[in-house]
């Protein structure tokens, strides 16, 4: 046996960074893999018992390696404006929204969220995998503005929980009046043993849930106390499964600075009518005038064989595409995935053949997500 | 779990368990740990040929495919049908019912050349 086209890449004595719960992640007996420069838990049990447990009661994730900054001072809302393409001077205290950051030729340096904490406070959290360009990025913009971009990666840590019980049991680790007062996309602040906690009702997975933004040294006390409620560790494996079966979008894999948002279906995040001045404002406008020459799409087996990132889309014998995020659903019981394809094939029913390694596999564009949360009765 | 004693094993985790002249073909208990959840295995029907040290299939987990090399030349006899449909019994049960496929040798030599329980099992440690 071994690894085929999807073999992970082990960096060889790569010093790899640790989030404050790597001594959590090993004591549970996670594997460990290197992402982005973190030493990362791919898995503790098993992908599909994490994934289940997500989606039938609980789950949690360490997500701190993912970049998180503040941005604080009077222009710290235009900052943000200018660096995102979705009008982040709509955001009011207590409110968070997705966004894209571009370059000025529209292609996506990053997919964000913005979090409004106080009208001179701001938290934008980004990709771990983007985390040194995006600070890069913004050090360099920020100059022109009154506003300083402070920081909070290393200092802090992240977990993100998960699932149909994820806002009991939250409840009755933080306190059920402040998880009942976040409405989803909402954010505020509560204290637990004497520290701040920043929350967000926001998720990668979905489901229902909180997002956590605690000190580093003060996380661990926390993700214990969740782990003791009964809440399942998960990893980057269930992770990954979650939001494809989701249809969110990853970063890297979907899309990359040769990408555009309207590609990506993330038109929702674009805002021109605004008036506002931001980078990538003039390509993302002609964009929408001149149109797009490919377009994501979902994808779902019809037949045996797990579609990956890379592998060809082919209609009528001809390449008309390529798998961006392909993996097997454990919700579904068959591979779904994400590709591009011309924008004449992108209708939904549209059958196609994705090449697994010189085979065919039958697969059809069905509606965006794959998977879609019970709504509460 | 402990390799059984009575398999012959490969350095890709294969084993081969020799009945009279008929193989039958899995993969270890470390192979599938590895791999983590198994949900297709894909492997040649009957009358198929196989060959020593070749690859003879694939085998995807949640997160990747893996090639299979097969520890021994022949043809097939049969394949496990209910993997199709239970992929998870190779990691439930990689010595039993995770079984693969029965191959029919055509050089029953060449298991010689195939490392012993106790041998594999060192393998494993030197590459911990």
């Amino acid at each position: 046996m071994s690894a085929g086209d999807n073999k992970q890449v082990s960096p060889q004595a790569e010093t790899l960074l640790h989030t404050p719960f790597h001594g959590e992640h090993l004591r549970l007996g996670a594997r460990m893999v290197p992402f982005a420069g973190w030493d990362m838990p791919v898995q503790y049990t098993g992908v599909i018992e994490e994934h289940n447990a997500v989606r039938n009661a609980a789950g949690m994730f360490d997500v701190s390696h993912m970049g998180r900054f503040e941005v604080h001072g009077p222009d710290a809302a235009r900052f943000l404006r200018y660096v995102c393409t979705w009008d982040i001077a709509r955001l009011a205290p207590g409110e968070g929204h997705y966004a894209a950051a571009c370059r000025e030729d529209g292609g996506i340096l990053d997919d964000v969220y913005v979090f409004c904490l106080t009208p001179v406070r701001y938290l934008i959290v980004v990709n771990a995998s983007n985390a040194p360009k995006m600070q890069q990025w913004m050090t360099r913009h920020i100059s022109s503005f009154d506003a300083t971009l402070v920081d909070r990666h290393h200092s802090t840590a992240m977990i993100a929980v998960q699932g149909p019980d994820a806002l009991a049991v939250l409840g009755s680790v933080l306190g059920a009046g402040f998880v009942r007062s976040l409405k989803p996309r909402r954010c505020g602040e509560t204290t637990w043993q004497g520290q701040a906690v920043f929350a967000s009702r926001t998720g990668y997975t979905g489901e229902d849930g909180l997002e956590l933004v605690t000190d580093g040294k003060h996380g661990p006390a926390l993700w214990s106390a969740l782990l003791d409620a009964g809440v399942t560790p998960c990893g980057l494996g269930a992770r990954d499964t979650l939001r494809l079966e989701a249809a969110l979008l990853l970063y890297g894999n979907d899309m990359d600075e040769d990408t555009n948002p309207f590609e990506v279906g993330l038109d929702w995040v674009v805002t021109l009518d605004d008036g506002a001045d931001f980078l990538g404002r003039e390509a993302l406008s002609r964009i929408t005038e001149r149109g797009i020459d490919r377009q994501l799409v979902c994808l779902k087996a019809l037949e045996r064989g797990v579609m990956r990132h890379g592998h060809p889309i082919h209609s009528d014998g001809g390449d008309v595409g390529v798998v961006t995020s392909g993996t097997f659903s454990p919700t579904l019981g068959v591979s779904i995935g994400m590709g591009f394809v011309t924008p004449a094939l992108s209708a939904t029913g549209t059958r196609l053949e994705v090449d697994v390694r010189g085979k065919p596999l039958a697969v059809e564009i069905v509606p965006r997500p794959f998977y879609k949360r019970p709504k509460k009765v | 779990m402990a390799s059984p004693p009575e398999l012959r094993y490969t350095k890709e985790h294969e084993w081969v368990r020799v009945e009279g002249d008929v193989g039958t073909i899995g993969i270890t208990d470390y192979a599938q740990d590895q791999l983590g959840d198994i949900v297709f295995v894909d492997v040649p029907p009957p009358n198929s040929p196989i060959i020593y040290m070749q690859k003879f299939g694939e085998i995807e987990s949640v997160k990747a495919v893996s090639e299979l090399f097969s520890p021994v030349s022949g043809e097939v006899i049969e394949r496990n049908e209910g993997l199709e449909d239970s992929p998870q019994w190779v990691n439930d049960d990689p010595y039993g019912d995770g079984w693969m496929l029965k191959v029919r040798l055509s050089n029953p030599g060449e298991t010689d050349t195939l490392l012993s329980a106790d041998e594999y099992e060192a393998f494993l440690g030197e590459n911990e």
